[in-house]
């Protein structure tokens, strides 16, 4: 793979947006291929360094975990919570149907 | 132009406490000067003037009763849109989330109101911080003070511009890649990116969160110093929180003194792609360094080539992973797609992320997608994270031989709104001196250089140093500022065009 030449086709940009959930239009993935492939070829770059050795860093300083007590501590209301919810019901968020009709 | 709106924060905030002024008055020629230049310069997104002034009229009540709630009690402050502010929209540039109020506050946030400043309003920003020039805002671009027909840099081009229009004394932004710098350096202001964790990143907006940072925005050295002891230090609310006293950053500032200090120029960020007069302003400075006293040596930092690359892999991967919180269900824009009768969450999702998300957002989440995705992760996102491990090797290795790194803080100054604005790989550029030190975590200062020649616009200079010695910028930062202000008789923000005011 790390061999290949970098690019990126249409259709690949198309099943992107799919795993991204955006409904791209046919305009967008038009513009959006060329300019992605052009993008990755610069940032193919990283590939160049040899680094096989060497450490990835994921986080810029060391990270451990932080634990507290566990104590009751005040929080937001569901009013508060819900103030900017599209849509609610009865002290819920109300989205639109998560199983498909025939299921 | 009011007097009090060319003051810096620490003169303004002894004028309160002297009595000599009131917070009123200085928060209402702040809203005043808002009012006649922001519909040209577009720095604010929302103003909050009912707040800002409540929170004044609360500091002039403490000051009557002998009290005071920190050292910048009483001056206004103007605070990126990135940051969660109860009862004050807050839509990160994005119309994803227009008219969102958020229920609670950023520690930042919370921090300076129990501090006294009275909170402006919220300033433009590239959307959700992705961007070099506040171009890619979906509220319209923030203009440069400098010139109206220029970028103020980005993506917190609305704070720095508030600062140099003289619309606020102070603001609050984030860096994530350069975001505080660049806007600084393009806007004859100081922008300072504190060490990875030294300021809470609870109630930002994420984007990329092993790289944001938020931190001060002012007219001076001292300014940003003194807003940098409000909002840093520990905050258990912030896992990545360092809980650790903060450097003493204002006493920095007060004995600044180069004397014996090692500065490092780096070989890497200079040269070729740097306009001339940028470099020339970097080599006047770099002088003046040597002439109060330090030791100025050449270091090499050989992978801060791949830096740019290695960011914006690791940036969009963040990215397309921090943004899939928006997803139509819980706060923010549903959209309902066309011609679908009772659509699916999935289909709600999709049209909502197509019409609430700009051209770079999307261009970012299918990167991140592109190289998070099986088969290309070990070949990009992988490789990349390896990069940021070597540059972070060469600082470590630069700050045996320095005791600071300095280089330009942009390549250029601003550029025409409109020039970069679909070609992202020439907008990406902007932020190549600025991506390393975020990648590795270390702290930076960005600070007025002077004016380039040829274009009359400023230029900043960047001064980097290892993590938890920020005090080192401000010293280094005070000291230069001191000496440049002499060669310029007084601070290059008064040499900004005198603005358009609302008649």
């Amino acid at each position: 793979m790390p061999d290949e030449p970098a690019s990126i086709t249409r259709d690949e940009v198309a099943y992107l947006a799919r795993l991204a959930r955006i409904d791209l239009t046919d305009e967008e993935l038009d513009h959006l291929a060329p300019q992605l492939a052009v993008i990755l070829e610069s940032v193919a770059a990283v590939k160049e360094v040899a680094a096989q050795d060497i450490e990835p860093t994921s986080h810029a300083v060391p990270l451990t975990n932080v634990f507290r007590d566990d104590e009751v501590r005040p929080c937001l209301t569901a009013e508060e919570a819900l103030a900017g919810a599209p849509d609610a019901d009865q002290s819920r968020f109300r989205v639109p149907r998560i199983l498909d009709e025939e299921a | 132009m009011s007097e009090l709106t060319r003051m810096g924060a620490a003169d303004l905030a002894q004028a309160i406490r002297s009595g000599a002024v009131s917070s009123v008055e200085v928060t209402q020629a702040h809203l005043n000067r808002i009012y006649d230049v922001d519909t040209g310069v577009h720095a604010f997104l929302h103003v909050s003037g009912e707040v800002a002034l409540e929170a004044a009229r609360a500091a002039d009540a403490r000051r009557s009763a002998g009290e005071s709630a920190s050292s910048l009690d009483g001056v206004p402050v103007a605070v990126k849109d990135v940051f969660t502010t109860a009862g004050i929209p807050t839509t990160c540039g994005s119309r994803i989330l227009e008219g969102w109020v958020p229920p609670y506050d950023a520690t930042v946030v919370s921090r300076l109101r129990k501090a006294g400043l009275p909170i402006l309003g919220k300033t433009n920003m590239d959307e959700f911080a992705m961007g070099s020039s506040t171009e890619h805002s979906g509220y319209g671009p923030t203009r440069n003070p400098w010139d109206l027909e220029r970028i103020p840099g980005g993506s917190g081009g609305g704070s720095a511009a508030a600062v140099a229009a003289g619309e606020a004394p102070l603001a609050v932004g984030t860096d994530t890649g350069g975001s505080i710098r660049q806007p600084g350096a393009v806007t004859g202001t100081v922008g300072v990116k504190p060490t990875y964790g030294g300021v809470s990143r609870y109630g930002l907006v994420a984007l990329a969160s092993s790289l944001d940072q938020a931190g001060p925005v002012a007219r001076t050295v001292l300014d940003a110093a003194l807003l940098h002891e409000v909002i840093g230090g520990h905050d258990p609310l912030d896992s990545t929180s360092i809980d650790r006293p903060l450097p003493p950053v204002v006493e920095a500032v007060r004995n600044a003194d180069l004397s014996g200090l090692r500065v490092g120029v780096v070989k890497e960020l200079g040269g070729e792609g740097y306009q001339s007069g940028v470099l020339a302003r970097f080599d006047d400075a770099v002088k003046l360094m040597i002439e109060a006293g330090a030791e100025v040596v050449e270091v090499s930092c050989p992978h801060f080539v791949y830096g740019l690359a290695a960011y914006y892999l690791i940036l969009p991967s963040e990215a397309s992973s921090n943004l899939a919180r928006f997803d139509a269900m819980r706060y923010g824009l549903r959209v309902l797609p066309e011609g679908v009768d009772a659509p699916s969450a999935e289909q709600v999702m999709n049209a909502t992320r197509e019409a609430g998300f700009g051209p770079e957002v999307k261009r970012r989440i299918i990167l991140g997608t592109y190289a998070l995705s099986s088969g290309y992760y070990d070949a990009y996102y992988g490789q990349a994270q390896k990069v940021r491990t070597l540059i972070a090797r060469d600082f470590t290795a630069a700050f045996e031989k320095a005791d600071v790194l300095v280089s330009p803080t942009a390549p250029t100054t601003a550029f025409k709104i409109g020039e970069k604005l679909d070609d992202p790989l020439a907008m990406y550029l902007n932020d190549i001196a600025t991506v390393p030190a975020s990648l590795a975590g270390v702290p930076g200062i960005s600070l007025p250089s002077g004016l380039a020649d040829e274009d009359g616009l400023p230029a900043g200079l960047q001064v980097l140093a290892p993590a938890m010695a920020d005090d080192r910028l401000y010293r280094v930062g005070g000291a230069l500022e001191t000496m440049l202000q002499e060669r310029w008789a007084g601070p290059l923000l008064d040499r900004v065009p005198k603005l358009e005011v609302r008649t």
